[in-house]
């Protein structure tokens, strides 16, 4: 089975919630402290929500100095799938793993709600499972959720099927309704919705179940695709 | 050399200014109507130890860019602004 590696950086606040989701859709996933440099024992990483390094200057502009963010970028590299989820997509884009950025909410208020989302590829690690399409009740959960790119960005990211998740009604301006996008070999995703609070309808919906499920699935693609190595 | 280095950070131009836009709705009300285009910024002082003044501009507008600002939403301004 594969390993996921979920960062915890000072000021993380969703990783529980991301090893429980995991866990309980058959994962195995485990915390990694933000200063790990090496993460070459994990298939993939999640960067999970919350405020790292307290959102000082701008969301995920210090935690992109994280020591863990030069194995975040190598493991992105080689192809094992990395997801950012809210805080984690911010720190993607800073980054420059991820194109364009992530700017305060139109109308400046925090938003917490549910959204429906709508699958727009299913070329990525994150959406690989779902429906073009398909509809999605997944809650928000941000005050800097509002994608910006320059035109160039966005007709790249539109010609190369790297927008996978769009909001049906948009909530906080973000260009072309954009709430998750992937990089080009579609291994590294990035969305602002929170799958991972989306897993029983008893607590609203269920809707994150195929896009976690889907990642754990390009997991263990990637542990598979891995030289064995004998244990000690 | 010690020189005293102001950054200033702004939203590029074409980058949405939520912030921006709320103050300057309510400037009508407190009487300032002929006020317009408000956009805002962070403003950063620094001290930078350097040979030179162009020494220290340098190491400011690297700090500017790698860390201060997003390249992709803002421009940064390095203003050199005395000798310590």
């Amino acid at each position: 089975m594969s390993r996921v590696g979920v960062v915890v950086f000072p000021g993380s606040n969703c990783e529980h919630d991301v090893v429980s989701a995991l866990t309980a859709l058959g994962g195995r996933a485990e915390l990694v402290w933000h200063a790990e440099t090496d993460l070459s024992a994990y298939d993939a990483v999640v960067l999970p929500g919350g405020f790292a390094h307290g959102d000082y200057l701008r969301p995920g502009a210090l935690a992109r100095f994280s020591p863990v963010m030069g194995a975040v970028a190598a493991l992105a590299e080689a192809g094992r799938p990395v997801l950012g989820i809210c805080n984690g997509f911010q720190v993607l884009t800073e980054a420059g793993l991820l194109p364009g950025a992530l700017q305060k909410n139109r109308g400046l208020t925090f938003l917490c709600q549910p959204t429906t989302l709508v699958v727009a590829s299913t070329r990525s690690v994150l959406t690989r499972g779902a429906a073009v399409g398909q509809e999605l009740v997944v809650p928000i959960n941000h005050f800097a959720g509002s994608y910006v790119c320059d035109d160039a960005t966005y007709r790249a990211l539109v010609e190369r099927d790297q927008v996978v998740l769009r909001y049906k009604d948009n909530p906080n301006g973000s260009r072309g309704d954009i709430a998750g996008i992937a990089n080009e070999a579609g291994n590294v995703v990035g969305l602002m919705p929170h799958p991972e609070r989306a897993l029983t309808a008893l607590l609203g919906s269920a809707d994150g179940r195929v896009l976690l499920e889907g990642f754990l699935a390009a997991a263990d693609d990637a542990a598979a695709a891995r030289p064995l190595v004998t244990a000690p | 050399m010690e020189y005293a280095v102001r950054v200033d950070v702004t939203l590029k131009r074409g980058i949405a200014d939520p912030e921006g836009a709320t103050i300057e709705r309510a400037l009508p009300a407190l009487g300032y109507a002929g006020v317009h285009s408000v956009r805002t910024g962070k403003a950063f002082a620094l001290v930078v130890e350097a040979d030179s003044e162009a020494g220290a501009r340098e190491v400011a507008g690297s700090l500017a860019t790698r860390l201060l600002s997003n390249p992709v939403i803002e421009d940064a301004a390095v203003t050199v602004v005395g000798v310590g």
